[in-house]
């Protein structure tokens, strides 16, 4: 223990193709944010292949970790808690950092807090304003996830709308691969569009009948791919950064669309956005208009703080670790653990 | 010299603490649950038990694969974990070598083998000489019918081990025309207090790896790495 009224979480993340650990102090203060990413093995496959990623994180996680606490100049003995992503997530790739962090712990005798990815990502936003506090909407976007929740307190979250296909993120993964931008497909396409006009081509959102606030965006997808096959039927040449732009508008104007209409339905206050595809800086500001002109708070990490990383969860576990939770030896990783679930 | 030894690389998780030459403790359970459930549990119940320090543990020694990749991968970072938290090096066991080891003092060859799918197993072949450990064959990927054929080569008597043997049992009575024995129920599963006790031979020639270089080899590459070298081949 410390010994003072501050808290030290030593976290662990390893849910997809990132080794990370980070030292946080009270859910806010990062002493240190270590990331050992994949992404140029991965790169060779075109995208993350999940036994690889699980063996690089063997070769990885006891670096990283020391690599954290040396940073935050503190040692396992001033640790009170550790906290670790046990889902959602790639199962191998979760055991990694699990199984780790559960041997450190329980080898120190440390406290262990499980922490849900997603939540880790929404609490990044506590460490990028150290002001923010719930409730709050939160839009959570990555290559695996989207993700419109409304944050009622600290680890009381109530999904409002996720996607019932295809994550935002992979959506664009997907996208780039077939113009010939390759991975990681998400700032691949946000370059190429700057480029392009982004109303050139009309590419439909498939609206989600039942579910208000849900997206789809395998439709998407799919209508991109055939106007670059009916293209390259009748002989055209095909305009990669025209495709890329128009794409990512209805990527954003779908996003974008459903957040508002859940702004004005709970009368949010504070929006804040999440997880990789957040750090896209065109869809960041379109949300921030919109915001604005609704005289809505808009929040949004960091770019380092959107990526997969342990400092958000570590700020994830602080407010799981003054609740009270604490996890035992027998945690297991949950590949599809539902936001809110233990 | 004491050793804390974790065997996950099967269906079995096992733990065990060696101290200067007796096996102070050991568990060991064949049962559905994943290692992650049951793994560090049993590592705590063994703990509390034997009133465990940790800190007077001088390593850590794992089964390092062959096996299972999701079970190699919790023993491996459930070892490296603990060896970063304590400061001690791992001990790093071919897990075919210590599974045979239980049955040291055998006469004849010892074929431990692991249950690999499609007709494959995970082998090797040892043998004991005046109470030492004798590498026959290197353990490896191996066709069942190709290693039945190499064993009747070799004119001696086989003694089987490990759930390939169960599996391949038919195959193996068939097949197999030199004289073979099964080993018994308590000899024939993976072991971490045989893995201690090969581990501790380890240690004393001054064979550990640090807990942060430590990787279990898998003697097999992924899927997706296979499909691609297969590829760049054709090219």
């Amino acid at each position: 223990m410390t010994g003072s009224d501050k808290v030290r979480i030593l976290a662990i993340e390893s849910s997809c193709d990132e080794t990370a650990a980070a030292v946080v102090v009270n859910g806010r203060e990062v002493l240190s944010n270590v990331i050992s990413t994949q992404i140029p093995i991965h790169t060779l496959y075109g995208g993350v292949v999940p036994e690889i990623a699980s063996r690089k994180h063997i070769e990885r996680v006891n670096q990283v970790v020391k690599e954290a606490l040396k940073e935050a100049n503190t040692t396992l003995d001033e640790i009170d808690a550790i906290g670790v992503t046990y889902g959602p997530g790639l199962v191998g790739a979760l055991l990694v950092g699990l199984s780790a962090a559960k041997a450190i712990a329980w080898a120190k005798d440390i406290p262990l807090v499980g922490v849900h990815h997603i939540e880790g990502h929404i609490c990044a936003n506590y460490i990028e304003d150290i002001h923010l506090e719930p409730p709050f909407m939160c839009l959570v976007v990555s290559g695996g996830h989207t993700h419109l929740v409304n944050v009622a307190d600290y680890g009381k979250y109530e999904i409002l709308g996720r996607t019932r296909d295809d994550a935002a993120g992979e959506a664009f993964d997907k996208v780039a691969r077939a113009i010939g931008l390759g991975y990681p497909g998400g700032p691949k396409v946000e370059v190429k569009a700057k480029e392009g006009n982004p109303h050139a081509i009309k590419f439909p959102v498939a609206k989600v009948d039942d579910g208000v606030y849900d997206f789809s965006f395998s439709g998407l997808k799919s209508a991109v791919l055939n106007y670059i096959n009916g293209a390259q039927m009748k002989g055209e040449t095909i305009n990669e950064a025209d495709i890329a732009a128009s794409f990512q508008q209805a990527v954003i104007d779908a996003l974008v669309g459903n957040a508002m209409k859940a702004i004005d339905e709970y009368g949010t206050t504070k929006f804040a956005i999440a997880g990789g595809v957040a750090s896209n800086k065109t869809l960041s500001a379109a949300l921030e208009k919109a915001c604005q002109e609704k005289g809505v708070e808009f929040y949004h990490p960091a770019p380092i703080l959107c990526t997969d990383n342990a400092a958000m969860i570590g700020a994830a576990a602080y407010y799981e670790y003054i609740n009270g939770r604490r996890d035992g030896w027998d945690l297991n990783a949950i590949p599809n653990l539902v936001l809110g679930e233990r | 010299m004491k050793i804390l030894g974790i065997e996950s690389s099967g269906l079995v998780a096992s733990v065990a603490v060696y101290e200067n030459g007796i096996i102070q403790g050991a568990f060991t359970t064949n049962f559905k649950k994943t290692h992650s459930q049951t793994l560090l549990p049993m590592l705590d119940v063994l703990k509390d038990t034997l009133n465990l320090d940790l800190d007077t543990v001088d390593a850590i020694a794992v089964a390092a694969g062959p096996g299972s990749f999701t079970g190699l991968r919790i023993g491996s970072a459930t070892a490296k974990g603990i060896g970063l938290a304590i400061d001690k090096p791992l001990i790093a066991v071919p897990t075919l070598e210590a599974m045979a080891y239980g049955l040291w003092g055998n006469d004849g060859l010892v074929c431990p083998m692991m249950d690999a799918r499609r007709n494959q197993v995970f082998t090797a072949i040892y043998k004991f000489e005046n109470g030492q450990m004798e590498v026959v064959k290197e353990q490896c990927p191996m066709d069942i019918n190709e290693l039945i054929e190499e064993l009747n080569s070799r004119d001696s008597q086989i003694t089987f081990l490990g759930d390939g043997a169960v599996v391949q049992h038919n195959t193996i009575e068939e097949k197999c025309q030199v004289p073979h024995l099964f080993a018994p129920a308590h000899l024939s599963n993976q072991s971490a207090a045989s893995l201690c006790a090969r581990a501790a031979i380890y240690y004393e020639q001054g064979k550990t790896v640090s807990a942060d270089d430590f990787r279990p080899d898998y003697l097999r590459l992924s899927q997706a790495e296979r499909e691609r070298a297969e590829r760049l081949k054709q090219e």
